[in-house]
């Protein structure tokens, strides 16, 4: 890679070049320029190579995820957004209040100022909502074709709070489990946006923080033995993993765990079981039986996790892990999802 | 085989084989699909969809016949018929239809 | 009526339950045809629900799993060719051929596309008028119609760039192919609804006539499903054996005939071969000679013709197209060797006793057929272990 770019600093083509990410004059334009001014706070602003944070209020958690989705921008969400509330929400369900964030970018080159400036609206306005400040980043530009656009990693920190998790493992016979809204939202909006299946309106994205209603769960005090956002893979691997984790089998009333309706329109025309599909704002519990009242009063109080529902309940291990009963009756095997879910004809 | 689903027509964009087609809603999506195989259904009917290809017009007479035929065929309820599943507010599609 | 969950009514579903029960004297063994028949049945535990009055075979209807693994070599041979791009559904892509399956052929550097449509392909083709755009026309005589429809859009739109790799099957000869096979023990067939949808059921009369065994039209719905088992125990009960149609909402006895003159306008029956089962006289289509412009292997873009330098360019695969002699479409597909698949499909052979079930044949690495869909007997037994009969 050249390390000169030819192009003027101010060039009028609007696009990101790969000089943006070489350390220079223009790399240290664009930080002062675009990514400064949205992000402002005294961490970040020596620009130093790395920001020396505070002490936490708990023990320290850290994750973090790599944002690759295509599209860009789909209904109910963006890429930049979603880099906040993927990170900050795995946080959450560990117990933990976000605090900080580092963001990397990976920029392709040629890639037009005004998404990158979209992007970075997007992520924050997510960090501002979430209560979280981006305190360090990188930019990298790379030639073009060597990413789709725009890559985002988020690395975020997070102070445990003083209130017992007690992990999948812990999972006994008669817990509930809880579903925080209609499964599915955010996998059929990305494949509906991506796929230009013509569907109308088209399924909107579930992405959301999921923080307000944890940190609800916290100051109430409610019993809760394991959170998790299921994303990848849907609510059925978070199901998998769990009985899994406990040696237990999760029953589940098919007809108690909600969709929306072009969700179900959309995973009938498809022949794609909502419960493999990606969701961004929408989490899985599992609580003692006596604090299931408690619990579900303070996830309906919060708006991202309204329409919860106990949707079944631990049962000691049976023939198969996760047991999915349906209309007639009967209890069927669930299948752990096999990969990314693709449309079938059979 | 053949994941086929029931959608109405909401109205027809194309009347000429093989590009006839037409807005077709599922639940609360609606999606284009071609009519090529149904040109005799109309707007507010409802079609089979497999492939985005309506291949059959859907019968709603015969269709109640069939639905009174087994409600007869059920009567008097079974007393011990497994549990109805509690009412939820959206209910789940059986997705994997073929 | 929205036509769907009028037919998933738990109440209407648990009396037919017992009308099925208060039927049988015996247990009877009936084959579900459909895939996805199949699917809805053990989705729903119908299967295990009925298992001391009905042994359900699981059939060979699922088309993704009885193409070939010769076609998906083919098909993958083809998205590596440099210019061209393979669409094909999205579980075709999972399905392993002799060296692995379209998504691996991706992740190695081929162009492969999933596609809810053939139709979708066909645009594709539209708005990349510099790429080939294959379509990997799998599936039964549903499926058929669409992909017919794709060519025939192709033509209109006079678009030179799409072209089909036609696998696609035919039911009725399979399931001649099955009854006629020693050890045959199923006493009736529910048939494929949404085949039945678009070739109507007349042809199954001179069948149940020959063969005397009850062929019931059969929807998807749980209630569907169970008056097609209803009906086929009535038959078997009463010793009649008939054609019934159960899916009256759906099928007319004659069939579609919009969607016929699509088919029978573009394709042809020819012999081919099923993964599994071997070549079955009839048991494929092919495109007529007045469409071959339209069919891959002919455009020179087959595998047979990988090696010819002068057909890597859009352009010259064109030329190819117009100069190329018909090529044949060559059954070379046999049953893996040593696969039983054929006495799995007629329930001569439970899946645990085949001798490679779980070692050498997983869903993972599968040998035949019904190791390949989820819904296919073997992998049906790999995961959930044999059905509970419940007493």
């Amino acid at each position: 890679m050249s390390g000169v770019c030819p192009r003027p600093d101010s060039g009028g083509d609007n696009c990101v070049h790969l000089a943006h990410g070489e350390g220079g004059r223009l790399s240290r334009q664009m930080v002062r320029r675009r990514i400064l001014p949205r992000f402002t706070n005294r961490f970040l602003e020596p620009l130093g190579d790395a920001a020396e944070l505070p002490p936490l209020a708990g023990p320290p958690v850290i994750t973090t995820d790599g944002f690759v989705v295509s599209p860009l921008f789909f209904p109910g969400g963006d890429i930049g957004c979603l880099s906040v509330y993927g990170t900050t929400n795995d946080l959450a369900v560990a117990g933990a209040r976000p605090r900080w964030l580092s963001l990397g970018l990976i920029l392709e080159e040629g890639l037009a100022d005004e998404v990158l400036d979209r992007v970075l609206d997007s992520i924050a306005r997510a960090a501002e909502e979430v209560g979280v400040r981006i305190v360090t980043g990188d930019t990298k530009v790379v030639p073009r074709g060597a990413v789709d656009r725009l890559f985002i990693t988020t690395t975020g920190l997070g102070e445990r709070l003083a209130w017992p998790l007690e992990g999948p493992r812990t999972l006994a016979a008669g817990d509930a489990v809880i579903v925080t809204g209609p499964v599915g939202r955010h996998g059929f909006a990305v494949l509906a946006a991506r796929e230009n299946l013509g569907i109308d309106p088209p399924p909107a994205s579930d992405c959301g923080s999921l923080w307000p209603a944890i940190e609800a769960l916290a100051a109430a005090g409610v019993h809760v033995r394991a959170m998790r956002d299921a994303t990848r893979g849907g609510v059925a691997a978070v199901w998998h993993e769990w009985a899994e984790a406990s040696g237990q089998t999760l029953a589940i009333q098919e007809s108690a765990v909600t969709v929306t309706p072009s969700v179900r329109g959309l995973s009938e025309l498809l022949g794609i079981d909502p419960l493999h599909v990606a969701n961004e704002g929408t989490m899985v519990l599992a609580v003692p039986a006596d604090a299931v009242e408690p619990v579900m009063a303070v996830l309906r109080g919060v708006p991202i996790t309204a329409k919860a529902t106990v949707v079944g309940r631990v049962e000691r291990r049976g023939f198969s892990p996760v047991t999915v009963r349906g209309p007639l009756g009967r209890a069927r095997p669930l299948d752990e999802p096999l990969g990314a879910p693709l449309p079938r004809i059979c | 085989m053949c994941l086929g689903v029931p959608g109405r027509i909401v109205r027809w964009l194309e009347r000429e084989p093989p590009l006839a087609c037409g807005e077709v809603e599922f639940d609360g999506t609606r999606r284009i699909c071609n009519l090529a195989c149904v040109p005799e259904a109309a707007e507010g009917d409802y079609v089979i969809v497999h492939a985005g290809v309506a291949i059959t017009r859907l019968d709603a007479d015969e269709a109640g016949k069939l639905l009174d035929e087994l409600r007869s065929l059920c009567e008097p309820p079974i007393p011990d018929a497994p549990p109805v599943p509690d009412e939820p507010p959206s209910p789940r599609p059986n997705a994997d239809r073929v | 009526m929205r036509f769907v969950d009028e037919f998933r009514d738990p109440a209407l579903a648990a009396g037919l339950i017992e009308r099925i029960r208060q039927t049988a004297t015996r247990r009877w063994t009936v084959m579900e045809v459909c895939g996805g028949q199949t699917h809805s049945l053990l989705r729903h535990g119908i299967d295990a629900e009925l298992a001391d009055v009905i042994e359900l075979i699981h059939g060979p209807g699922c088309p993704v799993c009885v193409t070939p693994a010769e076609a998906i070599d083919e098909a993958i041979a083809l998205s590596r060719m440099p210019g061209v791009t393979v669409t094909s559904f999205g579980d075709m892509l999972r399905v392993p051929g002799s060296r692995g399956s379209l998504l691996a052929a991706r992740a190695a550097g081929g162009e492969v596309k999933a596609v809810y449509s053939p139709l979708e392909a066909v645009q594709l083709a539209r708005a990349n008028p510099a790429r080939q755009i294959v379509f990997f026309a799998v599936g039964f005589e549903t499926t058929a119609p669409a992909t017919a429809l794709a060519v025939q859009q192709a033509r209109h739109l006079g678009l030179s760039n799409f072209s089909l790799l036609a696998c696609h099957v035919r039911v009725r000869p399979a399931m001649e192919a099955l009854v006629q096979q020693a050890d045959f023990r199923v006493a009736g067939f529910l048939a494929a609804g949404h085949v039945c949808a678009v070739l109507g059921y007349a042809d199954y009369e001179p069948f149940v006539a020959r063969y005397r065994l009850p062929v019931v039209v059969t929807g998807f719905e749980p209630t569907d499903l169970l008056e097609g088992l209803l009906e086929a125990v009535g038959q078997l009960e009463s010793g009649v054996a008939r054609v019934a149609n159960c899916y009256g909402r759906s099928v007319r006895r004659e069939g579609n005939a919009a969607a016929l003159a699509i088919m029978d306008a573009v394709y042809e029956p020819c012999d081919s071969p099923w993964r599994g089962l071997g070549v079955i006289p009839g048991g494929g289509l092919r495109l007529r000679e007045a469409w071959m412009a339209f069919d891959a292997r002919h455009r020179g873009l087959g595998a047979r013709h990988e090696r010819l330098p002068e057909a890597t360019t859009p352009e010259a695969m064109m030329l190819e197209s117009i100069v190329k002699p018909v090529v044949s479409v060559a059954a070379t597909s046999l049953p893996i060797a040593d696969c039983p698949a054929g006495d799995v499909l007629i329930g001569k052979l439970k899946p645990p006793a085949c001798p490679h079930f779980g070692g050498r044949c997983t869903p993972d690495m599968p040998l035949g057929a019904p190791m390949v869909s989820a819904e296919g007997a073997c992998a049906a037994y790999y995961r959930y272990g044999p059905p509970r009969v419940s007493v």
